[in-house]
C-alpha cells in the first residue's frame, strides 16, 4: 500500500516534466533543460508563495518561469538555429546557479526559501466520500487509501497524461507538432510556419515542466532548497526516451522508475531470497541502466523523431 | 547552406577573437546586472573578486589549482570530432577511482613509480567510461549526448556504492576511505617551491597543475600537428569529405571520445592524488560541466582553453572570496556566470554577428 | 512516333486547348542567385486544362521558375498572374490559396503517417481532427474514383511504394482545392508501369478540367502527355510550342542548342592497356531502386570516356561506386585484369589511392575540400598519410606547404598564398587546388565529376588543357559532366547516360549535339 501511494508522489514531477519534453522533442527540438524548468519553477513558486501566502500564485509564477525558461531555449534553438544541446545544458546550470543567489538574496536562508505552511501549499485533498466508502472490501481501501488523500497537483498530474495524449493524437496542434519533428518541409510546403509549431510546442513544455516544479517546491515539500530537483529532470528524459516519445509508455515508464524509488528505500538491508541484498545504489541506477540498454538496441528500439536536434534551414 | 540560412559574412580576425569577446563581455553585463538587482554593487564585486582571485601568493595558489581540473576538463570537451561530450563528470569520477585504487594499493612503491602508474589508471579509468558510450554510438547509433549524461549518473550511484559499501574506511561515518600513504601523495606546490626556497602560501595547488600544462601542450600538438588529428579536425568539419579522404568516422570517433575521457580522468590526479589523499564522494564539483564553458570560450584551442580556465579559476576562487565578503551573494553567483556563459558563446554564437556585420561593413571595405 | 493527347481527349464542356483562356501567365520573370541568372525574363502562358510541358537541361532555370510559382522564391523582377489577376506569391500558402499544388521532385510526406493524416495536415478543419479526417476520408474516396488516384487511405505512408506515395502528393494537392499542379520531374522515381499510370492520373486530371505542368527533361514524356511544351535553356525561354507542331528532334535541338564549342586542341588519342573494366554494375539506393542498372564499359590508358546525362540518371552513383564511396550491389570491378569487386570497400578512400585512383568529386565544397582549412590542408585531403608529409609522429608543416605552394605555382593557382582559407579562393582555383592534388599524385586512372561547375572561362581553359595533358601521358580519364560541350570538347569516347543504364556510345568527330542530345532525353538514336 505504502509503495504505491510513495509511488504516485515521486512519478507526479517525472510523468509532468516527461509529458512536457515529449512536446518539445516531437516537434524536433532536444529538450536537455527539464532539470532547469523543474528547478527554475520550483523556486519561483516557493519564492511567490512564501511572500503572498498563496499556492495558486505560487502556481502560476512557476508555470510562468518555465514558460520563460522554454521560450529562451526555443530563442536559441529555433531563432538563433543553435546547438539545442548547449542552450539546455546552459539553462540547467544557469538556473542551478541562480536560484539559490536569488534565493540568498531574497530571504536569506542560505539559499532556501522560507518554509510554507496553510495555504502557501498543497495539501492532501480527501476524495468525496473517502471515509465512507474505507469499509467497501477491495475497491474501498484502493480508493480511500491509494487513491485519495494526495493533493490536487498529483491528480492535475494524472489527468495531464489523458489530456496530453488526447492533444498528440487527436487534435490539429498535436498532429503538427509530430510532423514538424518529422518532416519540416512537409509542413513548410502545407503552408504551416515550422518555428510557430516550435515556439508552441515549447510553451506547453514550459506549462508542464512548471506544474512538475511546482509540485516539487509546494506540494511534495514545503519550500525550496538548492538543488532540489536532483537530477528528476533528467530522469523525466530518461523515461521519456524509455517509452519511445509516446505519451501512455511514457507515463508507464516515468511509473516504474518512481517504483524502483520507493521500492530501493524500504529495501535497505532486507536481504531477499536467493539474490541477498541489493545495494540501493544499483536500484538507484536502474533507470539509467535500462535507458542506456534501449539506447543501445538491446531492450527494444527507440527511434526518435526524425528531424530532432537539426535547426530548420530552407535549403536553396 | 543555402543563402538563407549563411550567417553574416564578418571578417576572420572578428570571427576569432572579436564575436567571441563581445559574447563574454554580454555574459558579464548580465551578471553585472543581476548583482544590481541583488542590491550590490557590480564594481565592487569586480574589485572583490579579481583581489581574492589573485591578491595574494595563497589565493593565486587555489586559482591555479582550480585552473588544473578546468584545463582537462576543458580539454576533454574540446577533444572532439563534432561531437559532444557531456560525459566528463562521470570520466572524471571514475578517472578519480583508477588513482584511488591504486594509491590505496600502493603503498610502499616509491612515488617516481606512482606517478606515472597514476596517470595511466587515471587515462585508463576515465577513457574507458567514455568507451562505452563511444562504441554504442559508432555502432548502434545511440546517441551520444544522452548516453554520457546517464552515464554521468550511473557513474555516481557506483562511486556510492563503493564507497559507503566496499572502499569505506572501517569504522567510520563518513563514505571515504583511509588517506593514502604519503609516497603516494601528489607534491603540493608549495611544498616544492619550498625545496628552491621560494616561499609560497599553503594552497592545494599541486603537481598535476604541470600535468595539466603539459596536457595542453601534447593536445595542441597532437590535433595540429599529426595525421590522426588531421583526421579528427576533417571530421569536425566535414563528415562527407571525411569520407571521401579515407577517415573512418566511427573508428575516429570512438578514438576520440576514449582520448577525451582520459583527459576528463586526470581530474583524480588533482583532486584525488593531490589534494584530499583519499577517495570520497561528489569530488568532481562540477567541473565536468564547467569544462564545457571553458571548451566553448576557449573556442576549442589549447590556449584558449587555458586562458577560459585561468578565467574560471579566478570565478571560483574570487567568487569564494566574494561570497566571504559580501554577504548577499553566495558561491553560486559563479554558476550563474557559467552558465551565462555557456548560454552566450554556445547556444547564442551567433547573435551579435548581423550586428557586427552591419557595423564593419561600414567601417572595413568589403573583401 | 509523335504521340499526342488530342486523340484521347473527350469534348468537355469547358473549353481547352488552345481556345481556352491562360490560368497562369508569368511575365518578365527575372531571378539572380548572386552572379547566376538563373531566370532571365522569361515569359510563358499556361492555359486551362492543358497539361503543360517544360522542358530543359540542367541549370535551365525551369525548377527556379516553378519555386517562384509555388512561393519559395520570389522573383526580382516580373509578374504572375492568375486566371487573370495579379497575384503575390511569397509563401506556399500564397499559392495554396491562389490554387497552385505542387508535387516536389523528393516527396514532402511524414513517412510515420497514414495518409489521411498526410493529406489533412494544413488543412485540418477545426481543432479536434477526427471532424477533419472524416471528411478527408470521404473526400479522398471521391478523389480516388475520379482520378484513378486508389491508395490505401488508412495506410502509412512509409510503406507505401513510391508510385503510391506519388499519388498522395497529388491528392494532397487536389485536397487543398489546387487546380493547377505542378510536378516536379515525377518519373524519375517511378518504374514504367507506375510512369505510365501516372500519365494517365494527368489526362484524367486534365479532362476534369485541370491543369497540369510538366517539368521534364525527358521528351518522351512531352510528346506522350502534353498539349503544350516551353523550352528552356540557360535561363531564358527559347520556345513555345504546341506538342503536336513540334518532334523530339526539334526539342532536343532547341534544349540542347547549337552552341560554339571551346574545343580543345588536342592529338588523336592513344589508347593502351584496360586500366578498369565495368561489367554489369548495378547500384541502388536506400529506397531499392536502381539507380545505376546492369552498366558495362572498360577504360583504357591514354583515353578520355567522357559520360555525358542529364544530372540525376545515374552518373553521380555510379562515379562514387567506383571511387569506393558507394556499396555496389550486383556486377563486377576489374582492375588491370585484377577482379576488385569483393576488395571493394578496400576502394574507398585508401585503398582507391594506393591502387592510383584518383577522384575529383562533383561537389568540391561538400566532399573535395575542407573550405575551413587553409588551402595546404586542403590539398592533402586523402593523403595525410603519406610519409612525404610525415615524420614518425608529427606532421611535416613545412612539407605540406612547400608541397602546395609547388602546386600552386604549377597550376597557377590565385593568390598564390598555401595558407589562405581554402573558402577564400574563388570556385576555380578551389578546382585546381582539387585537381592538383590528385593530378600529382600520377594517378593511372582520374575519375573526374563536373569539373568546371560554376568556374570562369580562363579557369575551364586550363583544367581542361590539364586533363588532356594528363590523358597525353599514358592515364585513363573518366568524365561526367552534364555540360555537352565539355564532353564534346574533351572525351575520345562518348557514353551517354539515361535512366541508370547507357544508351549509347558515340565518337565525337560522329556525334551531333542533336544525336546526343535525343540520347540525353531518353530516345535511342535508332528510333524515330
Amino acid at each position: 500500500m505504502a509503495i504505491t501511494t510513495a509511488t504516485l508522489r515521486v512519478a507526479t514531477p517525472l510523468v509532468l516534466a516527461a509529458l512536457g519534453g515529449l512536446f518539445s522533442e516531437r516537434s524536433g527540438v532536444v529538450d536537455i533543460g527539464l532539470e532547469g524548468k523543474m528547478l527554475g519553477a520550483a523556486f519561483a513558486a516557493a519564492a511567490t508563495a512564501a511572500t503572498t501566502g498563496s499556492a495558486w500564485a505560487g502556481l502560476a509564477a512557476g508555470i510562468l518561469a518555465a514558460v520563460t525558461l522554454a521560450l529562451v531555449h526555443g530563442y536559441a534553438c529555433i531563432t538563433q538555429n543553435g546547438n539545442q544541446v548547449v542552450s539546455g545544458m546552459a539553462l540547467n546550470i544557469l538556473i542551478a546557479g541562480l536560484t539559490p543567489v536569488l534565493g540568498h538574496a531574497w530571504f536569506r536562508q542560505g539559499g532556501q526559501t522560507p518554509p510554507l505552511s496553510g495555504d502557501a501549499r498543497f495539501a492532501g485533498l480527501e476524495l468525496p466520500l473517502a471515509n465512507n466508502l474505507a469499509g467497501v472490501p477491495v475497491l474501498g481501501p484502493i480508493y480511500a487509501e491509494i487513491l485519495s488523500g494526495h493533493n490536487v497537483l498529483v491528480y492535475i498530474a494524472a489527468i495531464a497524461a489523458g489530456v496530453v495524449a488526447w492533444v498528440v493524437y487527436c487534435t490539429r496542434f498535436g498532429l503538427r507538432v509530430r510532423a514538424v519533428g518529422e518532416n519540416p518541409s512537409a509542413v513548410d510546403t502545407a503552408g504551416i510556419s515550422v518555428a510557430a509549431v516550435r515556439y508552441r510546442a515549447l510553451i506547453a513544455s514550459g506549462i508542464l515542466c512548471g506544474l512538475a516544479g511546482t509540485y516539487l517546491s509546494i506540494a511534495h515539500t514545503a519550500g525550496f532548497t538548492r538543488d532540489m530537483s536532483a537530477g528528476k529532470g533528467y530522469l523525466a528524459l530518461a523515461a521519456l526516451i524509455f517509452g519511445k516519445w509516446r505519451p501512455m509508455p511514457t507515463v508507464l515508464a516515468c511509473l516504474l522508475f518512481a517504483c524502483t524509488d520507493a521500492v530501493q528505500v524500504r529495501l535497505q538491508g532486507v536481504a531477499l531470497p536467493l539474490i541477498g541484498v541489493i545495494p540501493v545504489q544499483f536500484i538507484q541506477a536502474l533507470p539509467y541502466v535500462l535507458t542506456v540498454l534501449l539506447l543501445a538496441g538491446f531492450v527494444g528500439k527507440a527511434v526518435a523523431p526524425r528531424a530532432i536536434g537539426v535547426p530548420y534551414v530552407k535549403e536553396a | 547552406m543555402s543563402p538563407r540560412g549563411r550567417p553574416a559574412e564578418i571578417p576572420a580576425w572578428a570571427d576569432l577573437a572579436l564575436l567571441p569577446l563581445l559574447n563574454l563581455g554580454a555574459a558579464l553585463g548580465a551578471s553585472g546586472l543581476l548583482i544590481v538587482i541583488i542590491g550590490e554593487d557590480p564594481r565592487r564585486a569586480m574589485a572583490t573578486l579579481a583581489a581574492g582571485a589573485f591578491g595574494s601568493a595563497e589565493s593565486l595558489g587555489y586559482t591555479l589549482y582550480y585552473t588544473t581540473n578546468f584545463i582537462f576538463t576543458g580539454l576533454a570537451v574540446a577533444f572532439h570530432a563534432g561531437l559532444f561530450n557531456i560525459g566528463g563528470e562521470g570520466q572524471a569520477y571514475i578517472g578519480g577511482l583508477g588513482v584511488g585504487l591504486l594509491c590505496l594499493a600502493a603503498g610502499g612503491l616509491p612515488f617516481g613509480l606512482v606517478l606515472p602508474l597514476a596517470i595511466g589508471c587515471a587515462a585508463l579509468c576515465g577513457a574507458g567510461w567514455a568507451f562505452v558510450p563511444a562504441v554504442l554510438q559508432a555502432k548502434r547509433g545511440s546517441h551520444v549526448v544522452i548516453t554520457t549524461i546517464m552515464f554521468n549518473f550511473i557513474a555516481s550511484a557506483l562511486m556510492t556504492y563503493l564507497l559507503v559499501n566496499v572502499l569505506i574506511k572501517p569504522g567510520q561515518q563518513s563514505p571515504e576511505t583511509r588517506e593514502f600513504a604519503v609516497n603516494t601523495w601528489m607534491p603540493a606546490a608549495h611544498e616544492m617551491l619550498g625545496w628552491m626556497g621560494i616561499p609560497a602560501g599553503v594552497s592545494p595547488l599541486n603537481l598535476s597543475f604541470v600535468c595539466a600544462i603539459v596536457c595542453s601542450i601534447l593536445v595542441w600538438g597532437y590535433i595540429w600537428h599529426t595525421r590522426w588529428g588531421y583526421e579528427l579536425r576533417v571530421l569536425g568539419q566535414n563528415e562527407m569529405a571525411a569520407i571521401y579522404g579515407g577517415i573512418s568516422p566511427a573508428r575516429t570517433i570512438v578514438l576520440a571520445m576514449t582520448i577525451s575521457g582520459a583527459l576528463a580522468g586526470f581530474v583524480g590526479l588533482n583532486e584525488i592524488m593531490g589534494v584530499h589523499h583519499r577517495l570520497l564522494l561528489n569530488f568532481t564539483g562540477g567541473y565536468g560541466y564547467a569544462g564545457i564553458a571553458v571548451a566553448l570560450m576557449g573556442r576549442n584551442h589549447p590556449l584558449g582553453i587555458a586562458l577560459a580556465a585561468l578565467l574560471f579559476g579566478a570565478l571560483y576562487q574570487g567568487g569564494s572570496e566574494l561570497a566571504f565578503e559580501v554577504p548577499a551573494l553566495t558561491r553560486e553567483m559563479v554558476v550563474v556566470v557559467q552558465g551565462l556563459i555557456i548560454l552566450l558563446c554556445g547556444a547564442l554564437e551567433n547573435m551579435f554577428r548581423p550586428f557586427l556585420a552591419a557595423r564593419l561593413a561600414r567601417v572595413v571595405p568589403a573583401r | 512516333m509523335i504521340a499526342s493527347g488530342a486523340g484521347e481527349r473527350d469534348a468537355a464542356a469547358t473549353p481547352v486547348g488552345a481556345a481556352a483562356p491562360t490560368v497562369i501567365e508569368l511575365l518578365h520573370i527575372d531571378k539572380w542567385f548572386g552572379p547566376v541568372h538563373a531566370n532571365d525574363d522569361v515569359s510563358l502562358a499556361v492555359r486551362r486544362g492543358t497539361i503543360h510541358g517544360i522542358v530543359g537541361e540542367n541549370g535551365a532555370g525551369k525548377s527556379t521558375l516553378m519555386s517562384i510559382l509555388y512561393g519559395y522564391y520570389t522573383a526580382d523582377r516580373g509578374e504572375i498572374r492568375v486566371n487573370g489577376r495579379t497575384v503575390v506569391i511569397r509563401s506556399p500558402q500564397a499559392a495554396l490559396t491562389a490554387g497552385i499544388g505542387m508535387v516536389h521532385q523528393h516527396f514532402m510526406l511524414v513517412d510515420t503517417f497514414t495518409v489521411v493524416e498526410n493529406v489533412v495536415l494544413g488543412a485540418e478543419g477545426g481543432l479536434r481532427l477526427a471532424h477533419g479526417l472524416a471528411k478527408a476520408r470521404a473526400e479522398l474516396t471521391r478523389l480516388a474514383r475520379d482520378y484513378h488516384l486508389g491508395v490505401d487511405v488508412d495506410a502509412v505512408v512509409g510503406e507505401l511504394t513510391v508510385g503510391h506515395q506519388q499519388r498522395v502528393e497529388i491528392l494532397k494537392a487536389l485536397y487543398r482545392g489546387a487546380d493547377i499542379l505542378i510536378l516536379d520531374e515525377p518519373t524519375g522515381v517511378l518504374t514504367p508501369q507506375e510512369a505510365d499510370h501516372l500519365f494517365r492520373i494527368l489526362r484524367r486530371l486534365r479532362e476534369e478540367g485541370k491543369t497540369v505542368v510538366l517539368i521534364t527533361h525527358k521528351l518522351r514524356e512531352i510528346l506522350a502527355v502534353t498539349d503544350a511544351v516551353t523550352v528552356m535553356r540557360r535561363g531564358r525561354v527559347v520556345a513555345n510550342l504546341a506538342t503536336r507542331d513540334t518532334s523530339t528532334e526539334q526539342l532536343a535541338e532547341l534544349m540542347v542548342g547549337r552552341r560554339v564549342l571551346l574545343r580543345v586542341d588536342k592529338a588523336p588519342a592513344r589508347p593502351g592497356p584496360t586500366i578498369l573494366a565495368v561489367d554489369d554494375l548495378t547500384v541502388v539506393n536506400g529506397a531499392g531502386l536502381a539507380r545505376v542498372n546492369g552498366v558495362s564499359f572498360a577504360l583504357c590508358a591514354g583515353e578520355i570516356v567522357g559520360i555525358a546525362g542529364v544530372a540525376g540518371n545515374g552518373q553521380s552513383e555510379l562515379l562514387e561506386a567506383l571511387a569506393g564511396l558507394r556499396p555496389i550491389a550486383s556486377g563486377r570491378i576489374r582492375w588491370k585484369s585484377r577482379d576488385i569487386t569483393n576488395d571493394h570497400q578496400a576502394l574507398a578512400g585508401r585503398g582507391a589511392r594506393r591502387l592510383g585512383l584518383g577522384h575529383v568529386p562533383e561537389d568540391r565544397q561538400r566532399m573535395g575540400l575542407v573550405t575551413s582549412f587553409a588551402a595546404s590542408e586542403s590539398a592533402i585531403l586523402g593523403y595525410q598519410d603519406d610519409p612525404r608529409y610525415n615524420g614518425p609522429i608529427l606532421m611535416d608543416h613545412g612539407a605540406v606547404i612547400e608541397s602546395c605552394r609547388r602546386q600552386i605555382a604549377e597550376y597557377d593557382v590565385r593568390p598564390a598564398n598555401a595558407v589562405l582559407r581554402t573558402s577564400a579562393f574563388s570556385g576555380g582555383n578551389q578546382q585546381k587546388i582539387v585537381l592538383a592534388r590528385e593530378i600529382d599524385r600520377n594517378p593511372a586512372l582520374l575519375l573526374v565529376g563536373q569539373p568546371t561547375r560554376g568556374i570562369d572561362i580562363g579557369a575551364i581553359e586550363f583544367i581542361h588543357r590539364r586533363l588532356v595533358a594528363l590523358r597525353d601521358s599514358g592515364k585513363a580519364i573518366l568524365l561526367v559532366s552534364v555540360e555537352l560541350d565539355e564532353i564534346m570538347s574533351l572525351a575520345d569516347r562518348i557514353l551517354v547516360m539515361f535512366d541508370g543504364h547507357i544508351v549509347g556510345e558515340v565518337a565525337p568527330a560522329e556525334a551531333t549535339e542533336q544525336a546526343i542530345g535525343l540520347m540525353m532525353a531518353g530516345i535511342r538514336g535508332d528510333v524515330g
